[in-house]
């Protein structure tokens, strides 16, 4: 099994170097055969390794080589095999596939074809080490080399200025991010003496009450320290509030690696290493409620300005904030099963939601807007009843898999007795309202109403080929059944058992669980809930407002301009970010430059002295410039000496 | 161990009479072509003999290895003592290995005194191996200086408009500290009755004594790597000087500043070097802090690469010089040697990334004659090859994980946090600022539109220099995925400068 293991990041790898070194002499066709295939050969892997781990019940955790010792800390590449595991591995390449299939119809045209086959399969590559890691630098090498493929793809059409504008933001918000991220991995080294998972996971619990003091005479728990250090690393890479202000001008990139990155694997992975880390996280309540509530501010905040957003695709990207916040939030309420849980049914259902974008894109000749479109519903069959099983997970319609995720963790907020619970309980209540409001805003002014595109476009409206249309059907199944199958095993049963560890203190899941009695019954006890007359609710206004009476709206934004314009621009995160950090750090830097280098230690310090010996030194330069050679004369003159006085000193 | 071969003497003397053999050539009508072959033959040979070094080398022990020992000056007790330990070795693989680079990054380009630029190089590359490897203070001396003669000349006679500043800035920074080090080295004569540094590391000595030592050491050597703040020659020099020698200043040059830390400071005056760690330790971070935000609005690539040097070294000084703190609060050195390994490898991953940044500025200042960033733009367009090293060397010099310039800043932060939380998190800043003057540097050169009819002539990069950045870019990868090999070499001899540097010599 082990030599499969490492097939699985390997093959995409392989894809990778191939299409990005050999592409261009072996050609489109053949580049993406080989990043599909070999995307489809992790895929297969990771199912027989599935079947293996959740069925056979083979863990697996074991090193694949020393990447260095240090101070006899034994740092290696190596990788821990086990349900959660394998379930991310399962979700990563399946919809990495889906991508790259998708792919070949979305890029068609695109010069850097084959450059972008390169990055999706690295890509892939970066994520499954990630996943994969039994070790926290291993972890630390996956977080950037997918923050580095971000980088690379949301500049992927690097002669726009908005594309590498955003690239570069992206990537320095993520490395704020990693900034904590790396104090905390070095606590936990400085700690444990050991970045291994296991010792460390072992060793948690006798530093449950050990102490440090960060500002003298202050003790803080060293758990609740690393937990908040470790936290903003999920901060920048799951995108959450303050951190979150790259996600949404990611967009630049192109729609398949919005769909694959940005919505389905890459910024989960900061809830992915929260729920990885339950052993340390559920011995400090403080970095729980800290947890819970950046969670849920980014969960109801986030969806807010999905309302008032006009790009088919921005319009997406803030429903990812919001529900990464709904992740976030589960994971505060130790409810670690259920925010994983959903990111799994979310992996799938807003992948499909992106993709399904994307299509719309094509078939609208690259209009974002969805002022302009309207009506679609007749031109584009598939991507209508597509989008619409998207749109109803994503709601939480009853049955589908985003139903019961997010009804998981809201009744799990619910029980949750933290610090900060009720006012989080209360902001996902509220979101799952304005979820249903801002997802069929979009879903009616796409897809109903009046048909506002120009002629031209209308035109030439149409289903986008089988490559890309076939991915949107396979990835609405699990996100219509999922959920339905899933719920029962991996929340109330024992399949994190080992893996995800949960202090009976706070284990709002088990609480639940004492009323589960199966997928229907969820259902059924559900429908009659507050979560899904909000939705439905929030359905209703969506339709008065964009079909029935589209003057509303108007007439709303015009009475409310405050609020709006507070909305349009995002709370003022990008211009406080400008004008504070980018503009105060140029500044503070050409400060340090003009008046420290220059002024004083040059200007004061150096010429000063220089000038002194300038003067003398001007007298002798009218000698110099002819007779540089004699320098390098006198100095062959001079080696030749030493050589002799060696020679005969030695021997 | 001890191999047939006088392997050292090899390394400083083959580089040496090669490079007057060049000279030799050099002087008949048409040579260029048999220099640069010959050049490139010299340090090929030497760069072969440094692999037979790092191959037999016995990483089971701090002792010193290949040592030669012959009477220089009997009468002052003067020795041709030469050795090497898991501290000088790597840097005495990395010089040879930049030689060759540099040879190869000046082939067609330098075309005015081809022979002596070659010349200058290859003596300047005995000269420094000859410092790494020098165990008498003597020699090492005479190493020290004598190796600025080259660069100077360098500097001077291939350097740019302002080289005549440059240069005596630059000569004159370095000699204000090299008389204080003479002036130490010779009171620790007196003293040890010789010139031996092992038998310096091994003295008692008081602690006032070892303060003034210390000092004249600090400022010797801070001026070398260089520290704030005294680090304004840096820029000037390299802006001046002509690729190569920004490659070798970059590469190896601000090295023997360090070098210098780790074979007299911190073993010479311990005591004093723990009174003082919180000096070299605030001067650190200021460089990592402070020089990086002058990084960022450098509107000249080869300043924006100096500057992010010095803030790099920062990393270096910082990890050296933590064992005391640690070694206070807890009474053992444990986590210490992260904090040395780290800078070790942050000085040879350095010498990797930079001396490459500064061959991609070298690439476009050769075709455009332009070093200043506002002139560029879209450079990808025309050049995609020369931007994908460019993108690629300006992420190591941001510190991604996988490349070289990972390995030693996280070392660092890790035994940074050990010693004290603050350390950590304000040497971590460099992740952020890092990334912010490499990767802004990228956005404005190589992305975006093809900004002016000079980026849209450009020529994507021949064979040589894919050549050149290959090479160098071949082993930014090895070392990032894969620095145990360098790593191992130093456990020996880290160790056991730990245990010297934590016993008292009052």
């Amino acid at each position: 099994m082990e030599s499969i293991y490492l097939a699985i990041p390997l093959a995409p790898l392989f894809g990778a170097i191939v299409a990005g070194f050999l592409g261009r002499r072996i050609g489109r066709t053949a580049t993406h055969w080989v990043a599909i295939l070999s995307t489809a050969t992790a895929f297969a892997l990771s199912v027989m390794v599935f079947i293996d781990t959740v069925y056979d019940g083979n863990t697996f955790n074991g090193g694949v080589y020393t990447w260095g010792i240090s101070d006899g800390i034994n740092l290696e590449i190596g990788f821990l095999i086990d349900n959660l595991t394998a379930m991310m591995m399962m979700v990563v390449t399946f919809v990495s596939l889906m991508v790259h299939i998708y792919t070949v119809g979305y890029m068609h045209d695109d010069p850097g074809y084959q450059r972008f086959f390169s990055y999706i399969a690295l890509f892939t590559f970066s994520m499954l080490m990630l996943v994969m890691a039994n070790n926290f630098m291993q972890l630390f090498f996956g977080w950037e080399a997918v923050g580095l493929v971000s980088y690379l793809l949301i500049g992927f059409w690097f002669q726009r200025e908005s594309a590498i504008y955003a690239n570069l933001k992206a990537f320095l918000v993520n490395r704020v991010g990693d900034f904590g991220f790396i104090l905390g991995i070095a606590g936990v080294l400085a700690y444990f003496n050991s970045l291994d998972y296991a010792d460390v996971f072992a060793a948690a619990p006798l530093l449950a009450d050990v102490t440090m003091q960060v500002i003298p005479g202050q003790d803080w728990s060293v758990m609740t320290v690393i937990c908040l250090l470790l936290f903003v690393g999920a901060m920048g890479k799951s995108a959450q509030v303050p951190l979150h202000v790259w996600l949404p001008d990611s967009m630049e990139g192109p729609t398949p690696i919005s769909a694959l990155i940005h919505a389905a694997t890459m910024v989960t992975a900061g809830i992915f290493m929260v729920a990885r880390m339950s052993p340390l996280y559920e011995l400090s309540e403080t970095a729980l409620s800290v947890v819970m509530i950046i969670g849920a501010i980014t969960a109801f905040f986030m969806g807010l300005l999905g309302i008032v957003q006009n790009d088919i695709k921005r319009v997406v990207a803030y429903s990812t904030l919001s529900q990464l916040g709904y992740m976030t939030v589960a994971l505060g309420a130790s409810a670690y099963a259920a925010g994983i849980f959903h990111l799994m049914t979310h992996a799938f259902f807003k992948a499909l939601l992106f993709l399904a974008a994307g299509s719309v894109i094509i078939a609208m000749h690259h209009v974002q807007d969805i002022r302009q479109m309207g009506g679609l519903k007749k031109y584009l069959p598939i991507t209508y009843w597509t989008s619409l099983i998207g749109s109803l997970a994503l709601i939480g319609f009853p049955g589908t898999s985003g139903f019961f995720s997010k009804d998981a963790i809201i009744e799990a907020v619910h029980a949750s007795t933290l610090p900060g619970a009720t006012f989080a309980w209360v902001m996902v209540m509220a979101g799952v309202f304005i979820t249903a409001f801002y997802s069929f805003r979009m879903f009616f002014l796409v897809f109903h109403g009046k048909e506002r595109m120009d002629e031209h476009t209308r035109e030439h409206l149409h289903e986008p080929p089988k490559v890309m249309t076939l991915p949107l059907i396979l990835l609405a199944i699990p996100s219509l059944a999922i959920g339905a199958f899933t719920i029962g095993k991996m929340l109330f049963a024992d399949f994190f058992d080992g893996v995800i560890f949960v202090d009976p203190a706070h284990d709002t899941l088990a609480h639940i669980g004492e009323h589960f009695t199966g997928a229907l019954g969820f259902v059924l006890h559900g429908v009659l809930g507050l979560p899904v007359l909000l939705s439905f609710a929030g359905v209703a206004l969506a339709w008065f407002f964009y079909l029935k009476r589209p003057d509303i709206p108007a007439a709303i934004k015009d009475r409310f301009t405050g609020v709006y314009n507070v909305l349009v621009n995002a709370y003022g995160f990008d211009a406080f970010n400008d004008k504070f950090f980018a503009a105060g750090g140029r500044r503070l830097g050409r400060l340090f430059w003009r008046a420290g280098d220059v002024a004083v230690i040059d200007g004061a310090l150096v010429n000063g002295t220089a000038f002194g010996i300038g003067r003398i030194a001007a007298r002798l330069r009218h000698v110099q410039t002819g007779y540089l050679f004699h320098y390098a004369f006198a100095m062959i003159i001079g080696l030749l000496v030493l050589l002799t006085v060696f020679v005969t000193f030695s021997f | 161990m001890s191999s047939e071969l006088p392997l050292l003497s090899l390394l400083i003397w083959v580089p040496i009479v090669g490079g007057l053999a060049v000279l030799a050539v050099g002087t008949g009508n048409n040579s260029a072509p048999a220099v640069r072959w010959l050049s490139l033959i010299v340090a090929l040979v030497t760069f072969v003999l440094s692999l037979v070094l790092f191959f037999d080398f016995d990483r089971s022990t701090y002792l010193m290895q290949f040592v030669e020992k012959a009477p220089w000056v009997p009468v002052f007790d003067i020795y041709y003592h030469l050795g090497v330990d898991g501290i000088s070795m790597p840097l005495a693989v990395l010089t040879t290995f930049t030689s060759v680079i540099v040879v190869l990054a000046a082939w067609e380009v330098i075309r005015v005194r081809v022979a002596q630029y070659m010349a200058a190089f290859l003596i300047m590359e005995g000269m420094m191996i000859g410092v790494f490897c020098a165990l008498d203070a003597v020699l090492f001396y005479v190493f020290w200086e004598a190796m600025l003669i080259p660069m100077f000349l360098v500097i001077g006679i291939w350097g740019g408009p302002r080289r005549i500043y440059a240069a005596l800035k630059f000569f004159l920074y370095t000699f204000l500290g090299s008389v204080l080090l003479l002036v130490a080295l010779i009171y620790l004569y007196f003293q040890a009755g010789s010139f031996e540094i092992l038998d310096f590391h091994a003295l008692k000595i008081g602690l006032e004594a070892q303060i003034l030592i210390f000092l004249a050491f600090l400022v010797a050597f801070a001026v070398k790597v260089p520290m704030w703040p005294v680090h304004t020659w840096l820029p000037d020099a390299h802006v001046e000087a002509p690729t190569g020698g920004s490659v070798v200043l970059a590469a190896i040059m601000l090295k023997m500043g360090t070098y210098g830390f780790i074979r007299f400071m911190l073993p010479i005056t311990p005591d004093a070097s723990a009174e003082l760690d919180g000096l070299i330790i605030t001067l650190s971070l200021i460089a990592v802090i402070y020089i990086a935000l002058v990084a960022l609005v450098q509107e000249d690539m080869k300043k924006l690469i100096a500057y992010s040097s010095i803030s790099h070294m920062g990393f270096v000084t910082l990890g050296f010089f933590l064992v005391f703190t640690i070694f206070r609060d807890s009474g053992s050195v444990q986590g210490a040697a992260l904090g040395v390994e780290g800078a070790l490898v942050q000085m040879v991953s350095h010498g990797f990334v930079s001396g490459a940044m500064f061959l991609c500025v070298g690439v476009l200042y050769d075709r455009m004659h332009s070093r200043l960033i506002g002139d560029y733009g879209g450079v990808i367009n025309t050049m995609p090859h020369f931007g994908a090293f460019m993108v690629f060397f300006a992420l190591a010099n941001a510190g991604l994980p996988g490349t070289s310039g990972f390995v030693g800043e996280f070392l660092v932060i890790m035994g940074a946090f050990k010693a004290n939380f603050w350390y950590a998190l304000l040497a971590a800043t460099s992740l952020i600022l890092g990334a912010a003057y490499s990767l802004w540097m990228v956005k404005r050169v190589v992305f975006g539109k093809v900004a002016n009819d000079n980026v849209a002539a450009l020529k994507d990069i021949n064979p040589r220099e894919m050549l050149v950045l290959g090479s160098v870019a071949f082993f930014v990868l090895l070392l990032g995925v894969w620095p145990d090999p360098l790593l191992e070499v130093m456990h020996s001899s880290v160790a056991h400068l730990l245990a010297h540097v934590t016993v008292s010599k009052l």
